[in-house]
């Protein structure tokens, strides 16, 4: 009985140890990625990295300005997420409540192949069909821009809000939807004045994910979007090349000396990067745990 | 009832079926494309032959096989460790600040973007552990972005496994590890064999932390040992496509590699989905 209960102890404690790989590897991410980062600051100022209006990593007088790319990476976030948004809780509220289950039981899985599709396939797709279109249908000088990146991102982005939209459309009480409809409203009054704001925090949680998975893409813009390192003006700035800043990562980090001050700003680049994320992450588990669905 | 609200209705109705219709035609829309203009591509020799002529002709083997190694390897460390993790998460660990620190590390973790892994694996495997651009450091940073997949599919497995089933082996005087092991797992197999799958399709195509630790533009040869650099067919993709010398020359050949890429994701997919059908009515019998 000793041995066996030893045995068991053993067994959990080996158990527990693998569940908190996940922490260690979260808190090696945050020392490796903030180490490297923070090196940059040693004979770069903070402020300028802040405020700086230029990205030249590698002129005479290199300038380390973030900018340039986190500006270009909100305009095309904001662009994909004005569509992307409408359109993924609308196929979210068809999916729940007006399909049959059996379509259902088919578009479920069938959007969830966009979640699939690598993103490097998708930004093949935008540069050979997507990126001449809109340069011959918006005569520009190259269908580069940041709305093409915008587009793209957008599509990506929906599998993300359709499915946890659904989920929270699918979790709103039968009883208090057919209240509604018992007192003589109609299915849709009732989807948009009941069912709807019951879900929205699971909405918006999944409209915050949908953020986060897009601010963090990279290959797909990278092949889009340009990537020329200008403040975007708005909404000018659509029609325009536009670099983000995971793109900016991904280009330079091949041809940067490590250790250079350009390795490093990468690194403080990709600091932001994890920051801006994490905070996303952790407003999506706030909203959805405080606001869930008491009955 | 107001004639008013049945013509908003109607309205709104026909709406939200356009947005449907919409999302449905974009899918459709990228999988022809590329099915279309791959298919004629893809052929065995396309697919076990070099490159030529400065990869403006010839096949795709060798980043078909860097793949390959990249699935295996970052599946060989991700996979038992997920399940090994889930499996503490739902059947021991108790409710307090402990379990709520390692549930929040896994959901950050998830949300933290593919190229800030890749900066993590280049600061830590390639040159703090030393491991150099290796297929080694590629598929270690792949397996910690796939972790968070498979722990949440492994633990999504676990729940749907019965109570019952747990307390009926308990009762019996089994122990906990036992029970686990002899009623829980075998239970929960299918549901994990899914998650799995479906992070191989993650590691198929992902390109930025590839990039940053260890993918090669070209290599004339199969890598040697696993401190090699490798070619991978994401990074294939890539490359032929926005900075080759020759980008409207070796179109087909991109055609194929996005194709083949496209085949092993939708491919896993399936059979993700077949392998959870089969189980659902075998145990619904």
């Amino acid at each position: 009985m000793f041995k066996r209960n030893k045995t068991e102890k053993g067994i959990e404690s080996l158990l527990f140890v693998s569940a908190a790989v996940a922490v260690l590897t979260l808190f090696l991410l945050c020392v490796f990625l903030f180490r490297d980062g923070i090196l940059l600051f040693k004979d770069y100022p903070l402020s300028s990295f802040l405020t700086e209006r230029n990205w030249y990593p590698t002129s005479v007088n290199p300038r380390f300005g973030l900018l340039p790319l986190f500006l270009g990476s909100v305009i095309v976030t904001v662009g994909a997420l004005m569509f992307a948004v409408p359109l993924g809780i609308a196929s979210a509220i068809y999916i729940s409540e007006l399909a049959s289950p059996k379509a259902a039981g088919i578009l479920k899985p069938f959007t969830e192949i966009l979640a699939g599709i690598p993103s490097v396939v998708f930004g093949f797709f935008g540069l050979v069909v997507l990126v001449p279109l809109i340069q011959d249908a918006l005569d520009l000088r190259t269908g580069q821009t940041a709305l093409t990146g915008s587009i793209m991102l957008g599509i990506m982005a929906l599998p993300t809000i359709i499915s946890i939209s659904e989920d929270a459309i699918s979790s709103v009480p039968r009883a208090i939807k057919e209240g509604s409809l018992a007192l003589g409203s109609t299915k849709w009054q009732t989807i948009h004045k009941v069912t709807v704001p019951a879900a929205l925090s699971g909405i918006s949680a999944g409209v915050m994910l949908g953020i986060g998975r897009a601010i963090g893409e990279t290959m797909t813009l990278m092949m889009v979007t340009g990537n020329t390192a200008i403040i975007p003006g708005f909404p000018s700035g659509l029609f325009e090349p536009v670099r983000t800043m995971p793109a900016t990562i991904a280009l330079e980090m091949g041809e940067v000396p490590q250790g250079s001050d350009h390795f490093y700003a990468l690194f403080a680049i990709g600091s932001v990067l994890f920051i801006i994320t994490f905070v996303i992450n952790i407003i999506a588990d706030h909203i959805k745990n405080r606001y869930k669905f008491k009955l | 009832m107001f004639p008013n609200a049945k013509t908003n209705q109607k309205i709104a109705f026909t709406l939200l079926g356009m947005a449907m219709g919409l999302v449905v035609l974009f899918i459709l829309i990228i999988l022809y494309y590329v099915i279309y203009n791959g298919y004629s591509v893809i052929s065995l020799e396309f697919l076990t032959s070099m490159p030529a002529k400065r990869m403006t002709a010839g096949g795709i083997y060798p980043a078909l096989i860097g793949t390959i190694y990249l699935i295996i390897g970052s599946m060989a460390f991700a996979l038992p460790m997920g399940i090994l993790a889930a499996i503490y998460l739902n059947e021991y660990a108790k409710p307090g600040k402990t379990t709520w620190v390692i549930e929040m590390a896994i959901s950050n973790l998830a949300g933290t973007p593919s190229v800030v892994f890749g900066l993590f694996g280049l600061a830590m495997f390639v040159k703090y552990i030393g491991f150099g651009p290796s297929i080694l450091a590629a598929s270690l940073t792949l397996a910690l972005l796939i972790l968070p997949v498979i722990i949440r599919a492994s633990q999504e497995a676990l729940i749907t496994v019965p109570r019952e089933y747990r307390e009926a082996s308990l009762a019996l005087g089994v122990t906990k590890w036992q029970t686990i092991r002899r009623v829980v797992l075998p239970a929960a197999i299918p549901g994990m064999v899914t998650g799995a799958i479906l992070s191989v399709g993650r590691v198929a195509g992902e390109t930025a932390p590839i990039l940053l630790t260890g993918a090669a533009y070209f290599l004339p040869r199969l890598p040697e040992s696993a401190f090699s650099q490798f070619m991978a067919l994401p990074y294939h993709l890539f490359v032929l496509a926005t900075s080759g010398t020759n980008i409207a020359q070796t179109r087909p050949i991109q055609y194929g590699t996005a194709l083949v890429l496209l085949m092993i994701v939708l491919g896993v997919n399936f059979f993700a989905i077949a392998i959870r059908n089969h189980y659902r009515k075998k145990m619904h019998r």
